[in-house]
């Protein structure tokens, strides 16, 4: 088994949770779809975005010069990361060069795919997350399950506990606006003691050199209002070109998330405040080898909405730490396999390619695609399993013959017909675990065939 | 109504498990008064391969695919996810005249029907609660209906050929395009999704009504069978050739 389907398994372990956990991401889905049929042209919208952003990618060195220049103009500092230690060097060494003691951190998939809290950690300095969903599996020491709605695993009394343990809420207390409460006490202490606030960056346009940042939780404001440092750390891919792209994006972003019309705070980061220092810190870390390949150059295109994963039906039933990727589902299972380490080969076999997700991706990603050619990749150099590639081709050996084919049917055929249940159901046999084999019939649709039409086979 | 010369494609898991839906299909469209014939040294798609990431391996069946549905109007054949293969991915091989023509005529049954005899009303006869499973492939791939993922205006094919049959009852599901969890080998390397996929659209199927599942591909059809037969459930799968060909034409 891989480790996508061994982790599922466990998963699926606890249907009733499987089923809460299917549920909950589809209701999710359905908010999706009702605000997206309430835009007459929703489609389009979805073409304009595919559009600006093929526009971007295809001139970002343009694009990221125009950025930068126009960001100094503001008055920003401007660093450049090529891998993710070097990023995580660059925010270390803007901690000390303040000398900060207390770091909040808003949400930021870049610096979860930068490891930058445990490297942090390791140094002696603690970040605390603020978005409330991060900020909870940070309390428990978990990795985010879905790249919006970070402790989708967790119930509400999970999250009791957690909270009783490390906020000391009541024991046994789950109402949610009881926790949200005391989660907003305890951050608000954080908020009013920093010194450098980090955040993720939605959208970076090119022509005035700011940076937005959408939250519900208007905790991005917060950390960059409350502490002299600001951070904003994006990808090189974050680009828009013009102020005015940023509509397109704005309306498709939350309705496709979340089914909200609009993120409750969009914030336009662009000059540092009076005494006060910015950075925006831009990060390769691998984006530009897919820059660089025709077939997946589109995967940089996503807005991390996340509407992928509340559609895909494996993910719903097998939850985001199933990927054992920083961004799970049907994106990460495009983004992983680029990264040089063989140890995310298996994700674009987790999928069952039902196209969902390219459906409903904002920025029309063929991500279903995607999928389709990384294992063709994949295969082709070797990182799929000896057995499996040795059994494709004696299957296509026995496909691109008549005889072959025929006589492999006619024992399959037998076979089911003649070996006993049990052993056609050994525990080798994956299909027979929670299914049985279809009934051989008396004879295939060839045999038939000739017994009753004129054309004989020859 | 034209006559065209079809070659019958007859997916591998069908001539060897489901014969009775190559029968079906090859009735029905006979009675429509087409020329159907069945080239006799046919096979397989080669989707099984390529899905699995081994392309380069199916491409001899892929030529072996394209010489033996040379030379026929049309390309006929019960299943959307075979359909939408040869169309979409035969375009590794080089695209002589043959391939090309083979790739632009292979149709899926209810899309012929629709699209080029342009036939909605069979005079059938199902008097049963059916629900109907859209195959992704179809759905999403060959475009068989709008999909609900989309803000396009709604049709089906598939409906289309089904909600004139004298006493059909078409259920409406809580979810109208869940995928099934079979996904080619999808259902051998992910097992347990797979399974509790299936066992998630049989549920939506039974809890609305529904007397029998159908859809355009008998791949989603043996994966939910299987688990309907494991768990000894009484509601049945019957592949929409099968029902189409009730008709009294």
């Amino acid at each position: 088994m891989t480790p996508h389907a061994k982790k599922a398994k466990q998963f699926l372990a606890d249907e009733a949770r499987t089923d809460w956990h299917n549920q909950t991401l589809w209701i999710v889905r359905k908010k999706r779809d009702a605000l997206a049929a309430a835009v007459p042209e929703w489609e389009t919208l979805r073409e304009k975005a595919s559009i600006i952003k093929e526009n971007v990618l295809a001139n970002l060195d343009v694009y990221l010069e125009q950025f930068e220049a126009a960001a100094l103009k503001n008055g920003v500092t401007v660093l450049w990361a090529n891998d993710a230690a070097a990023f995580n060097q660059i925010i270390l060494d803007i901690i000390q060069k303040h000398e900060a003691k207390n770091i909040v951190k808003s949400k930021s998939m870049l610096t979860e795919e930068c490891g930058l809290n445990h490297f942090l950690h390791h140094k002696g300095i603690d970040v605390v997350d603020t978005d409330l969903g991060e900020r909870i599996i940070q309390f428990r020491g978990e990795a985010p399950s879905h790249i919006v709605l970070p402790a989708i695993h967790l119930k509400k009394e999970e999250i009791g506990e957690t909270f009783h343990e490390k906020l000391g809420t009541d024991k046994g207390a789950s109402d949610p606006t009881y926790l949200t409460r005391a989660a907003r006490k305890h951050l608000r202490e954080k908020f009013l003691a920093a010194d450098v606030a980090l955040t993720g960056v939605n959208f970076a346009v090119a022509e005035t050199g700011t940076v937005v940042v959408c939250t519900n939780e208007g905790n991005a404001d917060m950390g960059v209002h409350a502490a002299p440092v600001q951070v904003h750390c994006m990808g090189i891919e974050k680009i828009v070109p013009r102020q005015e792209d940023l509509g397109v994006f704005t309306r498709l972003l939350a309705r496709s998330a979340t089914g909200q019309p609009v993120t409750t705070y969009t914030s336009h980061y662009g000059t540092p405040k009076p005494g006060g220092a910015m950075y925006i810190v831009i990060v390769d870390n691998g984006r530009s080898k897919h820059l660089g390949n025709p077939k997946y150059v589109n995967s940089l295109k996503c807005l991390r909405c996340g509407a992928c994963m509340n559609t895909c039906p494996v993910f719903r039933r097998s939850g985001g730490h199933s990927y054992g990727y920083v961004i799970p589902g049907p994106i990460g299972s495009i983004l992983a396999p680029q990264r040089t380490d063989a140890r995310y080969t298996d994700l674009p076999f987790a999928s069952s390619l039902c196209g969902s997700c390219s459906n409903v991706c904002p920025a029309k990603i063929n991500i279903h695609e995607q999928l389709y050619y990384w294992r063709q990749d994949l295969s082709e150099k070797k990182q799929t399993s000896f057995i499996k590639r040795f059994s494709m081709k004696m299957t296509g050996f026995v496909l691109s013959s008549n005889s072959r084919y025929n006589f492999a049917g006619n024992m399959a055929r037998k076979a089911l017909k003649y070996l006993p249940h049990k052993l056609i159901y050994l525990p080798i046999n994956a299909w027979g675990r929670g299914r049985e084999l279809p009934a051989p019939p008396k004879q295939s649709f060839k045999q038939w065939y000739k017994n009753n039409r004129k054309n004989k086979p020859q | 109504m034209k006559k065209y010369r079809i070659g019958l494609f007859i997916p591998c898991y069908i001539d060897l498990f489901y014969p009775q839906v190559g029968i079906a299909t090859l009735e029905l469209l006979e009675k429509l008064g087409q020329e159907v014939i069945y080239p006799p040294k046919q096979t397989c798609c080669g989707q099984p391969l390529a899905n699995s990431g081994s392309e380069q391996e199916a491409i001899a069946t892929y030529q072996h695919f394209v010489n033996n549905f040379q030379g026929f109007d049309y390309i006929v054949t019960p299943s959307g996810s075979c359909a939408y293969h040869v169309r979409r991915h035969y375009d590794i091989l080089e695209q002589t005249d043959a391939v090309r023509k083979v790739r632009e005529t292979t149709y899926e049954l209810c899309e012929f029907l629709t699209d080029i005899l342009d036939v909605d009303d069979l005079k059938i006869r199902f008097p049963h609660k059916v629900g109907i499973h859209q195959s992704c492939h179809g759905l999403r791939g060959l475009k068989l209906g709008a999909p609900s993922e989309l803000m396009i205006p709604s049709f089906s094919k598939v409906r289309r050929l089904l909600e004139k049959a004298e006493g059909i009852e078409l259920i409406e599901l809580d979810r109208k395009d869940e995928c099934c969890g079979f996904g080619g080998t999808f259902a051998i390397f992910e097992p347990d999704v797979s399974v509790k996929m299936g066992k998630d659209r049989i549920s939506d199927h039974e809890r609305n009504g529904a007397e029998f599942i159908t859809a355009t591909d008998t791949s989603c059809l043996m994966h939910m069978e299987g688990i309907i037969r494991r768990q000894k459930k009484t509601i049945q799968v019957k592949h929409i050739a099968e029902i189409l060909n009730t008709n009294s034409l």
